[in-house]
């Protein structure tokens, strides 16, 4: 016994010394060391809610389903991301009535509660106008309905919380604060299973308000709206007290309630009702403070989806005019008598409001973004720049630049380029799906096909974007099979191994060798095949609901290792983990070896390793039944032993993971609320900030070569971590010196052009990875004292150019674009823009060279020119030998207008104080004069005034057009360079006369009066100066 | 009665030691860089060459005690001011032309409100009415500071009076000052937030100078600034801050 406590004190001690040793927290590293984020912006992404200032109309305030809260300052034409940091969830955005500039209230968790809704983590509040926030409890909310602040007192805040979708919860109800948030009173309770689905104060009496309750649950298979115990509720004491208001309200269960009071008529109420009998469900209309209600309408518009469409707003000037957020949304002028449509725009609008001064200014939340009217809603305009799109999944192909393909929410599939000239803009984006999408994946050998579904695989395509032929290729029901089931997300996937091959997952797992047009079944159901979760087409309660959403016992993640096609690992969504090794011949079921996974969670994602056959990573999440934590394990063995690779620095569940290519060690981790990152197998995991925000990452892929991670969000878009590589290199031997700088692959040098983009400040433009050559480097500490600098120095040491090194701790980028020094040019009236051009240097070997105080840090790189470029060897050459003569002629010309000027102002002030001189002063200034003409500009601007151009602008248009390109110069080209140098030539000339003429006799008598000559540099000190 | 009192004076005293922690922070961090030898500071001529692209600009800066400053760079022989003021006159040199242009009747009027922070807002807030307060601690480039929130005079935007508040962010270990930050509150980039940071801090005769200046966005483009001299009290002639004889 003792024995084994010495052997387990010593493992224990060897574990924490490995710990100690190897683990770093990667999260004080990461520097700047950023993503960029892609959008796109052209389909945008669900909005939730949309809240304005009271007095300013420029100010509007959107929440999104997964892309946080965003602000414009221009009434709706532009957006910026104000909740980075925070969770991107958002159900309710409130601005302070009496201090609405600055005190601004966030209440996180959506509440139209489809089934990929994210999850809350709280209300947060901004005492700055949104540039910081604080969390100020309600954690375990999930999902905060509204916000109502007491005009008279801000510290009296009211929160109505919805609660938790998938499990019971006694975090629910009505809470109150009146010390502004920082303390918080539960002040009315339903149940555990009952939440308060919206909360409204009447403004000019702050203690009356209406709470409606909404019995729901939601689970991965099915979702039910409705009960006994929703409700809708007043209280006029400030919440002390409440009553159910239902006179005139439909008997039995009621499902989800929306409520809105007329801002100009407050004892105006209107509520649409979810209720048993169809005949019963819509809108209701109170004119005595919801003592009695009458019905008015059963409108499809009002009463479809109550789940996903439960806002109603009045017009705040007029009580009689009301719309209602919906599957296309809905205007009454009388009162909800009558309704027309809107204007054309996204379906699914969640949220409509009005400007509070400006009635016909109007507002839309939909599953398409944000969209504002000036006319009352008859005509809508999009807002085009709100990257807050929602992926479910990202791939890539092997085009150089590589694009991205995926699938959104309600929005399609699309594919785009990781980089277009000008940045990433709307246009660069193809539709390739339609309905929601989900994965998305090109031909392995063939970009031009492009596989894609929509929801359920209700279709599968196959489309060629060349000769634009579209197929349905989905499997369908054997003779000998079960009805399929396939997950509203259904898995597909090509092969590594043969490129017309495809997989789709149902209950069974299918398999294509001709590129879809005929499927075999290749496994038996590999699922629980619980009947007791297939009952989809009984599912939402008092509104069936049988979207598809809900379909379960379903293949979810399809793997099939890249060194051997026969092994292929499957997880499903109801926790199955299964493995064949011959190709789908025999399957063995995995599931039980792994220890510490409840039953039944989710497999989400499985990576088969690309180490060797039997390593595989399965990422489990449990949120349907309302489990948070994290499960991510790995087996070495085929799945015999699974290893937990997951700990409580990972903040939220996981959903999706990527292993480096080369250190098996770095691993990349999805998770609901952001990007973490481990540099040492899991033992330690650290958030990545830098423009990843807390978003839901649902699936992860990267570019084998370029190393770069590309993250598909469920709510920003697609995010690419460019040239990953770097981290392995981030190790405790590293970040411990003083400075590292990190190892280089050959840099290529792009040989390409552009006129750039065609967006306004009002398109979303994604950005571009950069083409110039990134050096990096750690520094252990903040440099804050004494010098630090950088330069480029050639194979020879000979200094290139200097580059301003960053100073933070951790990493630090420094950006060169391969340039020399521009030639120094002549002193002119007007500027040459051609001569400010710095030559590109050659291919070759250069080093960095960094100097930190005392110390001197090196690190040599290549650089190598572009392989797509269509230039040989000899035009490069050539290019650079005429560059540089070039260069030197700009040099040469600066330096004999330099001597001009110098001799021209030495004789100028001598002829000012000696006014009786011979006549050669006055031939040789007027000659000095002469020559500088010829030269450069002496007269004019730089604009429409501008002067004929001389040698100088001749000389710096030929010269930025040959320094510009990477092919040889034109003969054309050289021809004009030929004429330029004769006419240098010419006044070259003119000066040595005038040397060995009139100047010289000017320096004679100088010299014998004793004149002090001026000091004119030599060509060395003169190109010195800056 | 009693309890209600004490717990008044706990509340102010928590309040003061708050409102002193944040003048005792600015306090320590003047006399990291130099403290009372910054009395005998009247003025600061930054020269600098900027590299960027290959090319080499050299930037000449002042800033004189009495609000006085010009920025002027050199480009082929030309001396463009990005900026001036003479004691009367904000104007800057229009680039097409090569001409002295007077700036926009607001731009003065906010100029005029921040005369007087020397060589920065932290030595005379006081004086200028400005309130400071510590606004908790935040990471910058990794290293832990203080986050002193500093309320300056209002701005005039588009003729709308707009609160204008300044972060200063300052080392917990050296008080070294190590960034700035303010919210951009006119143009294309209003709500966008403004950053300064401070590095290379070396010692001109008796006081500590950031010579290494990066300014931008955040999460945004910016450019560095490396002063190759820092001149105290330097001579210069009235006529550099002049707005010139048209």
């Amino acid at each position: 016994m003792k024995k084994l406590w010495y052997l387990m004190c010593a493992m224990m001690s060897a574990h924490a010394y490995l710990a100690q040793n190897t683990s770093i927290n990667a999260a004080d590293y990461f520097g700047d060391y950023e993503a960029r984020q892609i959008g796109p912006a052209i389909m945008s992404g669900r909005v939730s809610d949309i809240e304005h200032h009271p007095t300013n109309a420029q100010i509007i305030y959107i929440g999104t389903a997964g892309g946080g809260v965003w602000k414009s300052f221009d009434g709706g034409v532009t957006f910026t991301s104000i909740f980075d940091d925070h969770c991107q969830s958002i159900g309710a955005v409130a601005v302070d009535p009496s201090n609405p500039d600055n005190s601004i209230w966030v209440g996180t968790g959506e509440v139209w509660t489809r089934n990929s809704v994210s999850i809350g983590d709280g209300i947060y509040h901004s005492s700055d106008g949104g540039k910081s926030w604080t969390n100020l409890g309600l954690k375990k909310s999930e999902r905060i309905s509204s916000i109502e602040i007491d005009p008279k007192d801000p510290n009296t805040v009211y929160v109505g919380v919805l609660g938790a979708l998938w499990s019971d919860s006694e975090e629910r109800g009505v809470y109150k604060t009146t010390d502004g948030g920082k303390t918080w009173n539960k002040i009315f309770y339903v149940n555990a299973t009952t939440g308060c689905s919206e909360l409204i104060m009447d403004p000019q009496n702050p203690n009356t308000l209406y709470a409606a309750f909404w019995e729901f649950r939601r689970t991965a298979y099915s979702f039910n709206s409705g009960g006994l115990n929703s409700a809708l509720y007043k209280s006029t004491d400030g919440g002390k007290t409440w009553n159910k208001i239902h006179t005139g309200f439909p008997a039995g269960k009621l499902g989800r309630i929306a409520v809105a009071l007329a801002p100009s008529k407050p004892s105006t109420l209107y509520a649409v009702i979810e209720a048993e009998k169809d005949s019963e469900k819509g809108l209701y209309r109170s004119d005595d403070s919801g003592a009695t209600w009458k019905f008015l309408n059963g409108d499809f518009a009002l009463v479809v989806r109550p789940f996903y469409f439960s806002r109603i707003t009045v017009d705040p000037k007029d009580p009689e005019i009301i719309v209602k957020a919906g599957l296309f949304g809905s205007f009454s002028r009388d009162g909800g008598k009558t309704f027309r449509g809107l204007g054309s725009m996204h379906a699914d609008i969640h949220d409509i409001t009005f400007d509070p001064n400006n009635s016909q200014n109007l507002y839309a939340a939909t599953d398409g973004g944000f969209y504002r009217s000036a006319n009352s809603g008859i005509t809508m305009e999009h807002a085009e720049n709100l990257p807050v799109s929602q992926f479910y999944h990202v791939t890539i192909d092997n085009r150089e630049p590589y694009f991205v393909y995926g699938g959104l929410q309600d929005n399609n599939s699309w594919f785009g380029p990781s980089s277009s000239p000008g940045g990433i803009e709307a246009r660069d984006w193809e539709l390739v799906g339609a309905g929601d999408g989900f994965r998305v994946y090109p031909h392995p050998t063939q970009p031009e096909i492009v596989y894609s579904e929509m929801q359920g695989a209700e279709a599968v395509w196959r489309f060629n974007t060349k000769t634009e032929q579209l197929k349905v290729i989905k499997p369908y029901q054997g003779k000998n099979d079960d009805k399929l089931r396939f997950n509203w997300n259904t898995p597909i996937t090509t092969s590594k191994h043969s490129p017309n091959r495809l997989y789709i997952g149902s209950q069974y797992l299918h398999l294509s060798n001709d590129m879809g047009d005929s499927w075999t079944r290749i496994s038996p159901d590999l699922t629980t095949n619980d009947a007791k979760k297939l009952n989809q087409e009984n599912s939402g309660g008092l509104s069936k609901d049988n979207s598809g959403a809900e379909n379960h016992c379903t293949i979810f993640t399809i793997a099939e290792s890249s060194s051997n096609e026969k092994i292929i690992w499957i997880g499903t969504d109801d926790g199955q983990v299964q493995l064949t090794q011959d190709g789908g011949t025999t399957w063995t079921n995995v599931t039980a070896n792994i220890i510490g996974l409840p039953a039944n969670t989710w497999c989400y994602h499985i990576e088969a390793s690309t180490f060797a056959p039997g390593i595989a990573y399965a990422v489990f999440e449990g949120h349907t039944t309302g489990d948070f934590k994290p499960y991510v394990y790995k087996t070495n063995d085929f799945g015999k032993s699974w290893t937990s690779i997951a700990n409580d620095q990972i903040g939220s569940f996981a959903r999706c993971i990527q292993e480096d290519y080369i250190n098996p060690n770095v691993l990349y981790l999805g998770t609901e609320m952001g990007l973490y990152i481990t540099l040492d197998g899991g033992a330690n995991w650290s958030r990545f900030t830098n423009k990843v925000p807390a978003v839901a990452v649902h699936h992860l892929e990267m570019h084998p070569e370029k190393n770069d991670l590309i993250l598909a969000t469920h709510g920003r878009g697609i995010i690419i971590l460019d040239n990953t590589s770097i981290l392995r290199e981030l190790t405790p031997a590293t970040i411990s010196k003083t400075l590292h700088i990190f190892d280089m692959k050959p840099v290529v040098m792009e040989e390409k052009g552009s006129f750039g983009g065609t967006s306004g400040t009002q398109e979303f433009v994604g950005s571009n990875p950069t083409t110039a050559a990134m050096i990096r480097y750690n520094l252990s500490k903040r440099h804050t004292f004494g010098k630090m600098s950088m330069e480029i120095v050639d194979a020879k040491g000979k200094f290139v150019c200097r580059l301003e090194p960053g100073k933070q701790k951790g990493i630090n980028t420094v950006a060169w674009g391969f340039n020399a020094m521009a030639p120094k040019s002549a002193k002119g009236k007007t500027m040459s823009g051609g001569s400010m051009v710095a030559p590109r240097v050659p291919a070759g070997k250069y080093t960095v060279r960094i100097t930190k105080g005392s110390e001197v840090f090196e690190k040599e790189f290549e650089v190598i020119y572009d392989r797509y470029s269509p230039f040989t060897a000899a035009e490069r050459a050539e290019q650079q030998r005429v560059t540089n003569e070039l260069f030197n002629f700009n040099q040469d010309l600066a330096y004999l207008v330099y001597q001009i000027d110098t001799w021209d102002n030495a004789l100028e002030e001598y002829m000012k104080s000696n006014p009786k001189l011979g006549k050669h002063y006055a031939a040789a200034a007027k000659e000095l004069d002469n020559i500088r003409e010829q030269l450069v500009i002496t007269t004019g601007d730089n604009y429409v005034g501008a002067a004929e151009p001389r040698l100088r602008e001749k000389l710096g248009d030929i010269y930025s057009n040959v320094a510009g390109y990477y092919g040889a110069p034109s003969p054309s080209q050289m021809e004009t360079i030929q004429v330029l140098h004769e006419q240098f030539k010419t006044q070259q000339t003119a000066y040595a006369k005038l040397q060995s003429g009139d100047l010289k006799k000017v320096i004679a008598e100088w010299q014998k009066k004793g004149v002090q000559l001026p000091k004119v540099m030599s060509l060395e000190e003169f190109l010195q100066v800056p | 009665m009693k309890t209600l009192f004490a717990a008044f004076l706990f509340l102010a005293a928590t309040t003061m030691s708050w409102a002193q922690s944040a003048e005792q922070i600015v306090k320590e961090s003047i006399e990291a860089i130099g403290g009372k030898a910054w009395d005998n500071v009247n003025g600061i001529l930054y020269k600098a060459t900027v590299e960027d692209g290959g090319m080499k600009i050299p930037v000449e800066i002042v800033y004189m005690r009495d609000g006085r400053m010009y920025v002027r760079f050199a480009l082929q022989g030309m001396e463009i001011t990005q900026m001036a003021y003479d004691g009367t006159t904000v104007w800057n040199t229009n680039f097409m032309t090569q001409k002295a242009e007077k700036s926009d009747s607001e731009t003065v009027e906010n100029f005029k409100r921040e005369l007087g922070a020397f060589p920065n807002a932290l030595f005379n807030y006081k004086s200028l009415g400005y309130q400071i307060a510590l606004d908790g601690e935040e990471k910058v480039d990794g290293v832990d500071c203080y986050k002193i929130k500093l309320t300056r005079k209002n701005q005039l935007i588009e003729g709308v009076e707009t609160p204008n508040v300044e972060y200063y962010f300052i080392d917990k270990d050296s008080k070294a000052l190590i960034q700035t930050e303010s919210e951009i509150l006119s143009g294309e980039m209003k709500g966008k937030i403004e950053q300064e940071k401070f590095s290379d801090y070396q010692e001109v005769n008796g006081v500590y100078i950031a010579f290494s200046t990066t300014m931008g966005v955040k999460d945004g483009m910016s450019q560095t600034l490396s002063f190759t001299e820092i001149i105290i009290n330097p001579t210069i002639d009235d006529k550099a801050f002049a707005f010139p004889a048209q």
